[in-house]
């Protein structure tokens, strides 16, 4: 199994809870605004601290609140794509999508920096600054720092939420192509049917 | 010249202990964190007079600080620019713990979380995030801090007295050229420079907050 979940986390007046266990491709969380979707991305990540229970990944336990386990994020080998795109606005494009691969161990690195610049078709864009960038070309610079971080697995949570129509399914395409051409196990966040239903292998359904 | 020095060795031996205060405010909750505040901001507040008598409890030679440092160090702050320097750097403290705050406050802390799921550490995610992005509150806080402490009059005059080419600072030079019959050309002289100096800092740092020199886009570092 590529991800198991089990946890519990009290966030203000509600508990987040999940259960679930996934194989390999995407598997999509699924559920309405306000559901804790974020939460779990964020729990896995090790962003967020759950209260109990257990995260493995591909085999890895990151969290085990039995076992006393909890992995910082840094040494949890996550690609997380934001739905802000958090790309650093101090740095140009360029150091952005190599901020990850310098701190990722040579070994870790299994894609590299001019495979990941054409695979999103960024390479005119890596002098710009993050705050000249439009909305899909930040979505595709924020996704190929996540790739070059040398995960094992992906999170991505509503990449497509900001954009236009036109945007949507050009990122969406490349998601397809991450899913099946570079196998990476992705947990992926989203409240929309119709995106989940076209990308995800497996669905689990968050209320 | 000596007020340069009174105030640059203020401002540089002030700032780190201003970021970490700044840091602990803006970042910690912890018991006793209004009382810190409080502290900080206290020399803001007091009449300066009372900050540099507080002084001299502790540092004179007879203070339980002053004691020790003179004791186990050989130092003395009483009558000496060093002391001077002090005085400055106690009174320019609240104005650069609050700039430096605020501009901590702005920082995301998404990015930083960010930063740290592509595999930084604490003090990576720190030095590459978090720093670059307060810059310009730091440089604001400089150059507050700097100006502040060019201005310094009463808790110097209290703690180290006005000494020519000791712990005359330019305020003090002014007051004690005011002082005397015929001192007018000096105190007009003087008094240009300190205009001169205040005017420039203000300058440097609105320009700073601005923000392009340090890469930072719009101007949302305004500290006044």
């Amino acid at each position: 199994m590529s991800f198991d979940i089990d946890v519990t986390c009290r966030r203000g007046a509600r508990t987040v809870a999940l259960r679930c266990s996934a194989g390999e491709g995407l598997t999509a969380l699924f559920g309405p605004s306000g559901a804790g979707k974020t939460s779990v991305l964020d729990m896995v990540s090790g962003l967020l601290r759950p209260d109990a229970g257990r995260i493995v990944v591909g085999g890895q336990v990151l969290f085990d609140s039995a076992a006393r386990i909890n992995l910082p994020p840094e040494r949890r080998a996550c690609g997380y794509v934001f739905q802000d795109n958090r790309l650093f606005p101090h740095r140009s494009v360029q150091a952005n999508l190599l901020y990850g691969w310098n701190l990722a161990p040579p070994a870790r690195r299994w894609l590299d920096f001019d495979a990941a610049v054409d695979f999103l078709g960024i390479g005119h864009l890596l002098a710009r600054s993050p705050r000249s960038l439009s909305g899909g070309e930040a979505q595709r610079v924020a996704i190929g720092r996540a790739l070059l971080s040398g995960p094992k697995f992906l999170l991505m949570d509503e990449p497509l939420s900001s954009l236009d129509a036109p945007r949507r399914d050009e990122i969406m395409a490349v998601i397809e192509r991450i899913r099946d051409e570079l196998r990476l196990p992705i947990l992926y966040v989203s409240h929309d049917r119709a995106e989940v239903d076209r990308l995800a292998g497996q669905i689990v359904e968050m209320v | 010249m000596l007020s340069l020095k009174v105030s640059g060795a203020a401002i540089v031996l002030t700032m780190p202990l201003a970021f970490a205060l700044a840091w602990l405010l803006a970042r910690r909750r912890f018991p006793g964190r209004l009382l810190v505040d409080a502290l900080v901001h206290l020399p803001l507040v007091v009449p300066p007079v009372v900050t540099g008598w507080l002084l001299l409890i502790l540092f004179g030679a007879n203070g339980p600080v002053g004691r020790t440092l003179e004791q186990w160090f050989g130092v003395t702050l009483m009558f000496r620019w060093t002391g001077a320097a002090l005085a400055a750097a106690v009174m320019a403290l609240p104005l650069m713990v609050r700039a430096i705050r605020l501009s901590l406050e702005a920082v995301d802390r998404r990015l930083e979380g960010a930063a740290r799921t592509l595999g930084a550490g604490p003090w990576r995610c720190f030095w590459t995030i978090t720093l670059p992005l307060c810059l310009p509150g730091i440089a604001a806080a400089a150059v507050l801090g700097f100006a502040r402490s060019l201005g310094e009059f009463g808790a110097t005059i209290t703690f180290v007295s006005s000494i020519p080419g000791e712990t005359q600072t330019l305020p003090l030079a002014i007051y004690a050229a005011l002082q005397q019959p015929g001192g007018e050309a000096m105190v007009t002289r003087l008094a240009a420079i300190s205009v001169a100096l205040s005017l420039g800092a203000l300058v440097l740092s609105e320009w700073l907050g601005r923000g392009p020199v340090l890469g930072m886009g719009k101007g949302d570092a305004h500290v006044l």
